[in-house]
């Protein structure tokens, strides 16, 4: 499996299959495993009774069915909407760095929550998550305001830039908002983020958004590896470009903006994830989608799971095990040819 | 190119005009405020014990370092945005910043705050920091030489690592070194003394001439690797030497600075806007720039919320940053 020019443009649909089939699988194991691990130990039997016959007087029902079972799928949930987010978005913008984070998404998040810390100190979860989700759209807006004010329009390399321009001055507002309030250290909890306090009511609110999202992103799949080929290609297509633009940027502000707003600032996913999946599958978005999906969902369950075993009973934020294990692979890619990401 | 030549010089005066105008302003304010009469009496000699403290011992050693770490880092964000073809490139992107203040923070940790010479300490962390994370993404993005795109990927990589492992032993902290550690990732030149000031200028004054000196091969390398060969350059020997520069400019503005992100990022772009791409006049307005941006900035962190301090690096973001996207938006 070369990674040169001449075959980035193709797609291996077995490999692909083979990826999302088995990744899937394997994702189901590690669900398992994340939801047996923990600080109590619980066999598989109990488990399993867990699942089937609930019995709500018995403690470690109680711990699978509203601890860990919502903490395994949310995971999963978040996992697969940053990869896919970040997908798109390499894809839509033909960018190799382009992710949430870059796109002054996340910033925009981890504003709003730091306005919300300093102004009620006691902040309901749910709250949060309408104040992240608010953010997560004030930043994408300014970026993607920002960039379609300037007269040449929405070109990569501008979006890119005033990404980092709006993510550098959001994040310089909140980090003034935590020192000044004296909140910076709830405020690098949250950033650090994870999925340790999940509750019932997230996965209700991100399970629908994270499937219709994925759906979307689905049908739109053979229209962004047209526009992957480049702007003027899928004009002389006959594509709508600035429609498919349009749609694509929603989902993705749909798909990272609950993500952000349950798991906090999950850094590496989104970046890392669609490097990979590409490196596997090709480059045919049809492909490349679900796989991110799948692949996406599992590394964050692993980093979940793995977050808990490191240091126990002290949890590791997950943000931080995504990226130790995201980091290697990544500079192995970079090293390999810098052409490929 | 007369006109450039010019165009540059006239700059030049503006820029040490304003320089000299913020100076004037800077020393003015602040919690204490001492009017010019006052100012000039000081300088003088004849001016109260009071206003020399203030004005030698607090004031102007933080100036000078104000003016020494905003060229420095803009300069350090110009080298590495040439060698790189990126103009995205700064010693944040790149991941030098959070080597040094993974080692800053680490510092911290493991002495829990406690020792009372950390402020002699804490630059030196900083600076090994830099040094670290430098060598690591050259060493790993070294395969038969260093192309500038496999440089650059191995450097958001790189940034990333010690980004999550900032966080890992931040959160481990007590409150109060946790939020000493903050104010540090966020760039913060408060509490200077002569002694830092002493300790940078040198690396300024060597290294920002060697980079004048090396506009021409700048130059040369942005045209790109193979036709800088065919003009007869030592692509990789240039690009590790002006590297190597790069992260020592960084190095010592960080050490002493704190993470002050944004101008190495901002003040190349807002220079070639002003007088093109051409190293030799770049550099010398980014210097000017860099240290003008920096200064204003600090004078407005001491004294827009007065009497709490807010961090010189937040302030440049928002000056920064707010430029920025203005740029983008008239381009």
């Amino acid at each position: 499996m070369s990674f040169s020019r001449n075959n980035k443009r193709n797609s291996r649909p077995l490999v692909a299959s083979f990826v999302i089939i088995g990744g899937f699988i394997i994702l189901l194991l590690s669900l398992v495993v994340s939801i047996i691990y923990g600080a109590a130990e619980i066999d598989l039997p109990t488990t399993w009774d867990a699942l089937t016959q609930f019995d709500p007087n018995e403690t470690a029902h109680q711990i699978i069915r509203n601890l860990r079972l919502p903490r395994g799928l949310a995971a999963a949930l978040i996992g697969a909407a940053l990869a896919v987010s970040g997908a798109i978005m390499q894809g839509m913008t033909r960018n190799a760095l382009a992710s949430p984070s870059i796109m002054g998404i996340t910033a925009g998040a981890s504003f709003m929550i730091a306005v919300a810390m300093a102004i009620t100190p006691q902040v309901s979860s749910l709250a949060m998550m309408i104040w992240a989700f608010a953010g997560a759209g004030l930043g994408a807006g300014i970026v993607f305001g920002v960039g379609s004010i300037s007269k040449s329009g929405l070109t990569p390399v501008k979006l890119a830039l005033a990404g980092t321009a709006v993510t550098s001055m959001l994040s310089a507002l909140s980090s003034g908002i935590a020192i000044h309030f004296n909140i910076a250290k709830d405020m690098s909890f949250w950033y650090a983020g994870g999925v340790a306090s999940v509750q019932w009511i997230h996965v209700q609110l991100l399970a629908p958004i994270v499937i219709i999202g994925l759906l979307i992103a689905l049908l739109l799949s053979k229209s962004i590896t047209v526009l992957n080929l480049g702007e003027d290609v899928a004009k002389g297509l006959g594509q709508q470009t600035v429609l498919l633009k349009i749609i694509a940027t929603i989902v993705v502000l749909l798909l990272t903006g609950a993500a952000v707003a349950v798991a906090g600032t999950i850094g590496f996913i989104g970046l890392v994830i669609p490097h990979i999946t590409r490196f596997l599958v090709g480059v045919n978005y049809r492909w490349i989608i679900p796989a991110a999906a799948v692949l996406g969902a599992l590394l964050l369950v692993l980093a979940d799971t793995a977050s808990r075993m490191v240091n126990p009973p002290f949890e590791t934020p997950v943000g931080t095990m995504t990226a130790l294990v995201g980091v290697p692979f990544f500079l192995y890619l970079a090293r390999r040819e810098g052409r490929g990401l | 190119m007369v006109s450039q030549k010019r165009k540059t010089g006239l700059l030049l005066i503006g820029l040490l005009l304003a320089i000299f105008v913020t100076l004037l302003i800077s020393l003015n304010t602040g919690t204490m405020t001492i009017g010019p009469i006052d100012v000039w009496k000081t300088i003088i000699g004849q001016g109260s014990d009071q206003n020399e403290l203030v004005l030698f011992d607090f004031r102007l050693p933080r100036m000078v370092i104000a003016l020494l770490i905003g060229a420095g880092m803009a300069i350090s964000g110009a080298i590495l945005q040439g060698v790189t073809h990126n103009e995205l490139a700064d010693p944040g992107i790149l991941g030098i910043n959070s080597g040094a203040g993974f080692a800053v923070v680490l510092f911290i940790y493991l002495t829990q705050g406690s020792t009372s010479s950390q402020v002699f300490i804490l630059p030196l962390a900083a600076l090994a920091g830099a040094v670290l994370a430098a060598i690591l993404i050259y060493l790993i993005s070294w395969k038969n030489g260093v192309s500038p795109i496999r440089l650059i990927l191995v450097g958001i990589g790189i940034n990333a690592a010690f980004s999550a492992l900032i966080i890992v032993f931040q959160l481990k902290m007590d409150p109060n070194n946790f939020t000493q550690a903050t104010i540090w990732l966020s760039g913060n030149i408060a509490g200077t003394d002569w002694t830092y000031t002493l300790t940078l200028l040198p690396w300024i004054l060597i290294l920002l001439p060697i980079t004048f000196y090396k506009s021409g091969t700048l130059d040369t390398l942005h045209l790109g690797d193979e036709t800088a060969q065919g003009l007869g350059t030592h692509v990789e020997r240039e690009r590790l030497f002006l590297l190597f520069v790069a992260v020592a400019l960084a190095g010592a503005s960080v050490a002493v600075g704190g993470a002050i992100a944004f101008l190495g990022l901002v003040i190349p772009h807002l220079a070639r806007k002003l007088v093109g791409s051409r190293h030799k006049h770049m550099l010398v307005i980014s210097a000017l720039l860099g240290a003008l941006l920096l200064l204003a900035a600090d004078t407005i962190g001491r004294n827009i919320l007065a009497p709490s301090e807010i961090p010189v690096g937040l302030i440049v973001s928002l000056i920064g940053g707010s430029y920025f996207v203005y740029l983008l938006m008239k381009s």
